[in-house]
């Protein structure tokens, strides 16, 4: 087990990645709060799972991966594609259901994908996303290259075949594979304290993973600790697992009033723990980045979303002439 | 007799049944929802609603929370009814079918013939099926089809609460296995539900309208689509007998070919994938039975062989309409 102990470790990170990231969490933040609020107006069709709360953890990985590396998702997947480079507008139009999106309007918010990013796709079932990240692994470990990928998967994930078999094949056959457990506290209505059996770090050492805890609130740890790990990774020593604490601030699905949670649970988390909140207390105490540059950033990042949203919302519909395709490349 | 919602009849049939026999216990994720945590308990009673409520009747020894693992619960639930209890377990989407389908399909469908006939396996497994929410191409299917094809499971689609409470008593009652679809659709449909028990033989047809110039075959959301159609014909003096299935395993081979025999002209409307689905299944039945009747050849109302699509645009043109059900009528008669 790797122990990660201190919180900031900003001084590892020169300006441009800095803000880079800051501005990938706060494209997640701000894309989440766009389709909340418009999800509630009736404009998204669908099942939207949101990820405010989360950005840390996607973004604190995937600032190491390039394109060529691959991740694959869950349900809750806008915040991981974001953070993997997929183009916001082509994202809000696949979300609105639109010709124009990123998977031509047939998959929407549980589908998202970008193969060209290395992005493999959200996945409505769980746990169905994590042996697809193993065979984007093993392509790596056939070809000798050395490009990883990252399974981003669920608490509620954990307890599924699919995950479990996964992590054994990884160590098997020495994947270049990267479990990242996002921890939010729930798999729908159940608190993962109780649905899980055992204890996480353990279940994944039993495998033979390298694991380690995270704190997935703060950016700086999650970016450090990903960089070692996945740097370990590419150099061929075995799959690793990290088991990220998070939380959503969001019920699970758009429309769940979560009154499974406690009172304020979710506003004290907010106030106290939120990602975005602790990076830019972070860096400006480390003197990393100005208000300004910060403040710059969220503008910018509003008009992006503005024109996002407004894009989505003119943008075609398919239509009879899409129906039948993309079932197969032959027929 | 009052008016209920599709989704308060399914909850009278479980809550009446976990009454009357205490070895039937219900068992899925978030069935009741919060288990173990600060919050409201019971807060879900399934990501429909469900079950809410059973919970504080029956206890969370009868109403089981699991972690995400189908596999393990509907394989625990197989097993447990072969020894002896009766569950009825949630699957939520009948699209997660895939996550756990050998425990479906080679172990729960076959036990007792594997075993020579020494086992019961007195097994519901309640799921989802259906278009409609766009819900995208893991959360829409409609699956019936595919258990159909698998012997020793038997498969009901109720299409009004009325017998979503009595088909589902009876299933729990049933001996078998019985995969139990639920349309997404029609949990707030209401209609005259009695108060008083009562359990819906499978396999036995119901003729939701008589008409005598044509056939309709349905079952499930399909069979209000193909009334709607009827209703409207019924204005240009077209008589279509509307034959509801409730369940394709059984199937009740006999109303079927008996309507076909008086009207000579059969359309099959499905939400199911087309290939080797319900309707060709029906059409075959048909030919195989009532070739001599026929007086046109049968029309099968259903979606493309395509996954199911994200986009409302796309989702309303695949999943049979009025308007398609209506044409598919009216060319059946002009044949
Ligand atoms: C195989 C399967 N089972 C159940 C579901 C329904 N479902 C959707 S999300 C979810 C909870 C997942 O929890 P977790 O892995 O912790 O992810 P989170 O929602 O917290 O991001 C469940 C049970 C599903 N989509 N697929
Ligand atoms: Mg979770």
């Amino acid at each position: 087990m790797i122990a990660i102990t201190e919180g900031a470790r900003a001084t590892l990170l020169n300006k441009e990645i800095l803000l880079e990231a800051f501005r990938r969490m706060r494209t997640i933040r701000e894309f989440e709060d766009r389709i909340h609020i418009n999800s509630a107006k009736g404009e998204v069709p669908g099942f939207i799972h949101l990820s405010a709360g989360q950005e840390a953890s996607a973004v604190g990985i995937c600032m190491h991966l390039t394109h060529e590396d691959h991740i694959a998702s869950t349900h809750r997947g806008h915040g991981h594609s974001i953070a993997k480079g997929c183009d916001v507008t082509a994202m809000m139009d696949e979300i609105y259901a639109k010709r124009t999106g990123l998977c031509a309007g047939k998959g929407g918010s549980m589908h998202m994908a970008d193969l060209s990013k290395g992005m493999i796709g959200a996945n409505g079932i769980v746990g169905g996303g994590v042996p697809l990240t193993a065979g984007a692994a093993l392509k790596a470990r056939i070809l000798g290259t050395d490009r990883v990928a990252v399974a981003f998967f669920g608490d509620g994930a954990l307890n599924e075949g699919a995950t479990l078999e996964t992590m054994n094949l990884a160590k098997v056959l020495n994947l270049p594979m990267i479990f990242a457990m996002e921890d939010n506290g729930y798999g729908e209505a159940t608190p993962s304290s109780w649905a899980i059996g055992g204890e996480v770090l353990k279940r994944a050492e039993g495998f033979g993973l390298s694991a380690c805890a995270l704190d997935g609130h703060d950016f700086f740890q999650m970016h450090e600790a990903a960089g070692r790990i996945i740097k370990d990774v590419r150099d061929g020593k075995g799959p690793a697992f990290m088991h990220i604490s998070t939380y959503r601030y969001y019920g699970h699905f758009e429309g769940d009033a979560a009154t499974y949670r406690s009172e304020g649970e979710a506003e004290k988390m907010q106030k106290e723990k939120d990602c975005l909140m602790i990076f830019r207390n972070k860096a400006l105490a480390a003197d990393l980045a100005t208000e300004k540059e910060l403040d710059e950033i969220e503008q910018q990042v509003a008009r992006l979303l503005d024109d996002a949203v407004e894009h989505a919302r003119q943008a075609p519909a398919p239509g009879a002439a899409d129906l039948a395709t993309d079932v197969y490349v032959s027929y | 007799m009052s008016e209920k919602s599709f989704r308060q009849a399914i909850n009278e049939a479980l809550r009446e049944e976990m009454r009357r026999d205490p070895d039937v216990f219900l068992i899925g994720e978030d069935i009741a929802g919060g288990t173990g945590g600060d919050g409201e308990e019971d807060a879900w009673g399934g990501v429909m609603g469900v079950t809410k409520g059973l919970l504080g009747e029956f206890g969370a020894s009868r109403v089981i929370d699991t972690p995400i693992s189908e596999t393990a619960y509907i394989g625990a639930a197989a097993g447990a009814a072969v020894t002896g209890m009766r569950p009825v377990a949630e699957l939520m989407f009948c699209d997660f079918a895939g996550v756990c389908f050998d425990q479906i399909m080679n172990q729960t469908a076959k036990l007792r013939y594997m075993l020579g006939g020494q086992a019961k396996v007195p097994l519901v497994i309640r799921m989802q099926c259906g278009g409609g929410f766009n819900a995208a191409a893991q959360h829409s299917q409609t699956l019936h089809g595919l258990f159909t094809h698998i012997p020793g499971l038997k498969v009901v689609m109720p299409s009004n609460p009325y017998e979503a409470k009595g088909l589902l008593i009876e299933s729990i009652r049933d001996d078998d296995p019985v995969m139990f679809m639920e349309h997404k659709f029609m949990y707030d449909d209401k209609g005259e539900v009695p108060d008083e028990s009562y359990a819906i033989p499978l396999g036995e047809a119901y003729y939701s309208r008589d008409g005598e110039d044509i056939t309709i075959c349905a079952l499930g959301r399909m069979v209000n689509l193909c009334n709607q159609a009827a209703d409207d014909l019924a204005q240009e003096n077209i008589g279509c007998t509307v034959i509801d299935l409730r369940s394709t395993s059984p199937l009740d081979e006999e109303s079927i070919c008996e309507s076909v025999e008086e009207t000579g002209r059969l359309v099959v409307v499905d939400e199911g994938y087309p290939r080797c689905g319900f309707a060709a299944d029906i059409a075959a039945l048909a030919a195989v039975r009532a070739q001599p009747a026929l007086r046109a050849p049968v029309k099968l109302v259903t979606p493309p062989h395509t996954t199911i699509p994200f986009a409302p645009t796309l989702e309303e043109l695949y999943i049979p309409s009025v308007d398609r059900i209506k044409q598919g009528i009216k060319e059946t008669l002009a044949a």
